[in-house]
């Protein structure tokens, strides 16, 4: 057998700062044979994109690897790797594709920076070599692309570039280290699909840092699942891996992963009686940015009192602005907005506040530590609407307050610190106590999980869950994650180009999708359990 | 070169200085008409006019019409180029601002040119290895330029260089009263001489100029320099300069072509600013040296109340600072393509 | 609950502060330095014998010894007094200059900034206007229209200084306008003044005292430039930039020290302010920190 291409063996690295040494990956060892595809899975934090820049030499500054040792194509690389090696040897390509790209250099001469700086072709080869480039990464319109600055073209595009950048000079090794994030669920299918075609065809090693489980067993031969450092656990086949996990870290980190099977408890939705008025009525919904961007285009649809919705779209369909706009915070261009019978739209947002419907309509944002007021403690974040929303009950605010930070569970010793003290999950828990404080009948949800690992994401839609039942609330459940909706609502809504191209209950859109572009969506989604298998 | 977004641009900017351009002008005329004293004295012939002189002047002036009618006489004067007459020099002010401007633009282009040669590289290594021991050393000398008052290092530098060691000739002056001036071509000496081939008149211009010009130069040497590091600084951080090292670009490569091209972006917005800091501080400068430019001019016309010559050098300020900010306006339309029409 | 937590707040505040000057001796240095000066300045009359106005001709141009320390200027006058005084009226100058400036500028930046539209935009365009503008110029000017005296050296100064705070305040409450958590305090039920007032004013603070402290070492030479100039502040007042003024005549004949004293005061001041500005910018965004 041939020697592996890449061995790192009992891998330290630490981190120097002011306050001192701070270890972050405490002795790994990997071995990656020729042709072979690794996946690194792990949750931010795990040390997964750290492995990944030092085998590169790419560390910043202020981290050092201590002990250990990288060996590339039987070559020691620990401390020095040369700069010929990266880029014709071993290449990287990052995730948020747009900002990995030189901004004022066109695309043909960054291409071409790479070559040269690896070989000494003549103008004509060069020339050939990026048009064969191109058409390796699938761009169609080479000769407009090659001519472009990076901020001209889209992100999947943009990455297709950084991948050519990659393969331009052959390597043995790409670390592809979260590659798609960022990328609409189609785009990144089709950007994995081409890293997978392009290692195999060129029988090139990869290394996929990822934190999606089922994208590492759709793509990747092995498997090495990383916690706080250390490898906990890892083998051949991540389909068997991961459906028979050995460690209990990677079984928690399986059990929260949402997939087609999850559920939250036992389904208890209680689907409100036709002839009820629906608690929201919208119709015709319009919202136009600058002069014909229609943002949100004739979108009509209903909540039922205690029900969920979800709301499915790519990023720009649209559907966060519906969210917005039916929270209140800006004024629709036109259509309806019935809440309890009553108009809304009309209102304009600067006012929304005053009228005593505002308390019946809270929000949960995305990014839930980005959503508290950094000069506000968390007992403030959840006081401040029942003091804004609820005057004259002030006097029993402290009660008020610790009762619902112990309804999201939420410790009680948490309350007086600052969002920049508490983990993201924590935030989470503050941003939905401060909306259920006072005792809204409509929840918002826009994203609540997106910006959390997938192990604090399960414990937040259970909550969530148990929250809706407990207190008869409806909620409009937006996110771009399918099996998370599918958890949480109903029915749903999915959107496209801001409008509506498919509605109906979930169970039926999952087992019979009619619309070609749900149809796209759903077999774009990675997943690790074989389809039509429950487990 | 420039795209077309980048010349519509540029048209708009044009459009935008208008109103800018109309704020100062008016600001002007009113303090033309708030100053004590009667504008037609300054606009007559001399301090020696006669009453006769005087109210044929207000009369001819229309200063006895509405302010209205007398601002748009008075817009009128100024596109003829008419901004009255000096009390000082006897002179216009028109020919007054063209005999000394060039000698401004001399001394701060000049220092500009030493502030950039010096901050560039100090800011790009500083950043290269910021927290170095070296990156401290320019933060500590950035410090001390700056809080150094151009006129306390002028009187130090021509005490030390003057006074103390001999090195430097008389600093008053662009150049010693007996040497021949050249033909006026540019009104620039240096320039000047190099176009007369007179060398030993152009060495002569350059010692008159290198202390004034240090002066100036070392009050924005620290705004250049940290502008430079911190440009340079975000650059280096960025993604696509650890994309270019993960594909073997060369070093010289990453600093040059990568990194400090998309630096020079906001460095040359703040040379803008820097250039009317300058402008300013020309007059402190200006002074101290005795140096024959529009900001001593007016200085002295201030001190002298000679209104007429102080509106003037505030609307060649204007229109100066106007034609600065378009120049960085095309030349970062060159540098960016991302730049569009807002 | 509450005394214990402010106590507990107190605590963490008081070790941040230290462990922050062990991390910075520079801002240490800067700030301990400040402190020094506004002492001296309020205490020059307890501390020197001599008025800073009073002339004694005999001991004209003495050079420093035990008795004038800084030595005496060409009518007797005693020069430290004199730096002492200038101080007090150098830095009430800055002071309420800035003060004023920042007062009006981040009030206007603010609501501008947050309410956005035509209006923001207007502003913004002065706002960059005036700021590329050269300001000593128009202080210049400004001074020239309003007369000769300290209250209008002020104003003048408050007037070039204040777009930089429209500038900074509409830039930050711009850039927070759309974050979370203020779309979540319109959800919460506050009305817009009280979001600007009590969201994004405390958040927008820090940056505003940052520029403060950069500014105040800003208007010193402003002003100091100004009167030596002859603009502002007249002869006899004592004033650092009319000190430097007139001293420099005395420099040729070797007397140093009526120009080197008050320079170098004037330096010392602006040199701590700048260095307290960096220091207080480095705190708040440890991004930039070396």
């Amino acid at each position: 057998m041939t020697p592996p291409i890449l061995e790192v063996e009992d891998l330290r690295v630490s981190f120097t700062s002011p306050r001192g040494v701070s270890e972050v990956l405490h002795g790994i060892s990997l071995s990656l044979q020729r042709g072979q595809i690794l996946a690194l899975v792990g949750e931010s934090g795990s040390g997964k994109s750290v492995t990944g820049l030092s085998v590169m030499g790419l560390l910043p500054r202020q981290a050092s690897i201590t002990r250990g040792c990288i060996r590339f194509d039987g070559r020691e690389i620990t401390h020095r790797v040369p700069r010929e090696l990266r880029g014709a040897g071993m290449a990287m390509v990052f995730q948020n594709p747009r900002a990995a790209l030189n901004p004022t250099r066109r695309i043909r001469n960054q291409l071409a920076d790479v070559i040269l700086a690896h070989e000494k072709p003549t103008a004509a080869e060069l020339h050939r070599r990026l048009a064969e480039l191109m058409e390796q990464v699938s761009i169609a319109d080479k000769a407009r692309c090659l001519a472009a600055y990076p901020h001209e073209l889209s992100g999947g595009l943009c990455q297709r570039i950084v991948i050519a950048m990659a393969i331009a000079c052959s390597p043995d090794l790409i670390i592809a280290d979260e590659p798609t994030t960022g990328l609409d669920v189609l785009t990144q299918k089709a950007i994995m699909d081409l890293l997978l075609d392009l290692t195999r065809a060129r029988g090139m090693s990869m290394i996929l840092v990822t934190h999606d489980l089922g994208m590492a067993a759709q793509y990747c031969d092995d498997v090495a699942v990383m916690n706080k450092g250390y490898i906990v656990e890892s083998g051949r086949d991540p389909h068997a891996l991961f459906l028979d996990p050995g460690d209990a870290y990677t079984r928690r980190l399986v059990n929260a992963c949402p997939t087609e099977q999850s559920r939250l408890g036992p389904q208890s939705v209680s689907v409100p009686p036709a002839s009820a008025a629906p608690l929201l009525d919208v119709r015709n919904l319009v919202k136009t940015y600058g002069r014909d961007f229609r943002a949100v285009d004739d979108v009509s649809f209903t909540i039922g009192r205690g029900e969920s919705l979800g709301l499915i779209g790519e990023s720009g369909s649209g559907k966060s602005t519906i969210s917005r706009l039916v929270s209140r915070l800006i004024n629709p261009d036109g259509g309806q907005i019935l809440f309890g019978g009553q108009p809304i739209g009309q209102m304009p947002a600067d006012h929304f506040y005053r009228t005593p419907l505002r308390r019946q309509i809270q929000f949960v944002f995305q990014d839930a530590a980005g959503s508290l007021n950094p000069r506000f403690t968390a007992f403030d974040a959840i006081a401040d609407p029942i003091r804004r929303l609820q005057q004259g009950e002030t006097s029993e605010l402290g009660e008020r307050v610790i009762a619902c930070a112990r309804s999201v569970g939420l410790p009680e010793g948490l309350l007086n610190r600052y969002p920049h003290q508490m983990s993201g999950g924590q935030c989470a828990r503050v941003g939905i106590a401060r909306a259920i404080a006072v005792d809204p009948q409509l929840l918002i949800l826009d994203e609540p999980t997106a910006a959390l690992d997938v192990l604090v994401q399960a414990e937040v839609l259970a909550l969530l869950e148990r929250l809706r039942r407990e207190k008869g609330m409806s909620y409009l459940f937006v996110s771009h994650d399918l099996h998370v909706v599918r958890m949480l609502c109903s029915r749903m809504l999915i959107l496209r180009h801001g409008k509506v191209v498919e509605s109906g209950s979930c169970e039926e859109i999952f087992r019979q999708p009619r619309d070609a572009y749900t149809i796209d969506l759903l077999s774009a989604i990675p997943h690790f359990r074989p389809t039509g298998n429950g487990a | 070169m420039i795209s077309r977004a980048g010349a519509t641009r540029i048209g708009l900017r044009i459009v935008a200085a208008v109103p800018a351009l109309l704020g100062v002008i008016l600001f002007a005329f009113i303090m033309m008409r708030v100053l004590p004293g009667d504008p037609a004295v300054y606009f007559a012939s001399g301090p020696n006019a006669g009453q006769a002189e005087i109210d044929a002047l207000r009369h001819k002036m229309g200063l006895d019409q509405s302010m209205p009618l007398q601002f748009l006489h008075y817009l009128e004067g100024l596109v003829r180029g008419d901004l009255g007459n000096s009390l000082v020099t006897g002179q216009t002010v028109t020919q007054d601002m063209r005999e000394r401007l060039p000698a401004s633009l001399e001394l701060t282009l000049t220092a500009l040119m030493f502030s950039l040669v010096i901050s560039l590289p100090l800011g790009v290594l500083a950043a290269w290895w910021a927290g170095s021991m070296w990156d401290q050393w320019v933060r500590a000398f950035c410090s001390l330029c700056f809080c150094v008052p151009p006129f306390v290092s002028g009187i130090l530098l021509v005490y030390l260089f003057y006074y103390m060691f001999g090195l430097a000739p008389d600093p008053t002056g662009r150049i010693n009263i007996f040497t021949p001036l050249p033909h006026r071509v540019t009104g620039m000496l240096l320039i000047d001489f190099a176009l007369a081939g007179d060398w030993a008149g152009w060495r002569q211009a350059a010692e008159q100029l290198i202390l004034p010009a240090t002066t100036m130069a070392l009050f924005v040497i620290a705004p250049l320099t940290r502008m430079t590091r911190a440009a340079m600084l975000s650059v280096v951080n960025s993604d696509f300069i650890r994309t270019a090292r993960a594909m073997g670009l060369p070093t010289w490569r990453i600093v040059i072509v990568y990194s400090l091209r998309n630096a020079l972006m906001p460095v040359l917005t703040t040379i803008g600013i820097v250039f009317s800091t300058m402008m300013g501080a020309n007059v402190l400068v200006e002074k101290i040296f005795s140096w024959p430019g529009v900001a001593s001019y007016a200085l002295d016309a201030l001190v002298a109340s000679d209104y007429a010559a102080v509106q003037g050098f505030i609307l060649l300020m204007a229109f100066l600072f106007v034609m600065v900010n378009l120049v960085i306006d095309l030349l970062l339309s060159v540098l960016d393509p991302r730049v569009t029409v807002e | 609950m509450t005394t214990q937590s402010t106590g507990r707040q107190e605590r963490a505040g008081l070790s941040t502060a230290l462990r922050f000057a062990r991390e910075n001796p520079v801002t240490l240095f800067a700030m301990s330095g400040l402190t020094l000066i506004v002492i001296l300045a309020l205490l020059g009359p307890v501390i020197t014998r001599y008025d800073p106005l009073a002339s004694d001709v005999p001991h004209a141009l003495r050079p420093p010894d035990g008795m004038h320390w800084f030595g005496t200027d060409e009518l007797g006058r005693d020069v430290f007094s004199r730096v002492l005084a200038a101080a007090r009226l150098d830095l009430a100058i800055a002071v309420s200059a800035v003060g004023l400036s920042m007062a009006v500028g981040v009030t206007v930046g603010c609501f501008s900034g947050y309410h956005g539209g035509w209006l923001d935009r207007i502003t913004g365009r002065i706002v960059d206007v005036l700021t590329a503008f050269p300001l000593f110029v128009m202080a210049m000017a400004l001074v020239a229209v309003l007369g000769n005296s300290v209250e209008n050296l002020v104003y003048s100064t408050a007037i070039i200084n204040f777009p930089f705070y429209i500038r900074i305040a509409r830039a930050e409450v711009a850039a927070r306008r759309q974050l979370g958590w203020v779309e979540a305090a319109h959800v919460s039920g506050n009305g817009p003044s009280r979001i600007v007032l009590m969201f994004l004013l405390p958040n927008i603070m820090p940056t505003i005292a940052v520029q403060a402290s950069l500014n105040l070492g800003w208007a010193i030479l402003n002003a100091a430039g100004l009167s030596f100039l002859g603009l502002g502040i007249t002869v006899p007042t004592p004033e650092w930039g009319i000190m430097v003024a007139n001293g420099a005549h005395f420099m040729s004949s070797g007397r140093w020290w009526l120009v080197v004293f008050p320079g170098c005061a004037l330096m010392a001041t602006i040199l701590c302010f700048n260095l307290m500005g960096d220091g207080l910018r480095d705190l708040l965004d440890p991004r930039t920190r070396a």
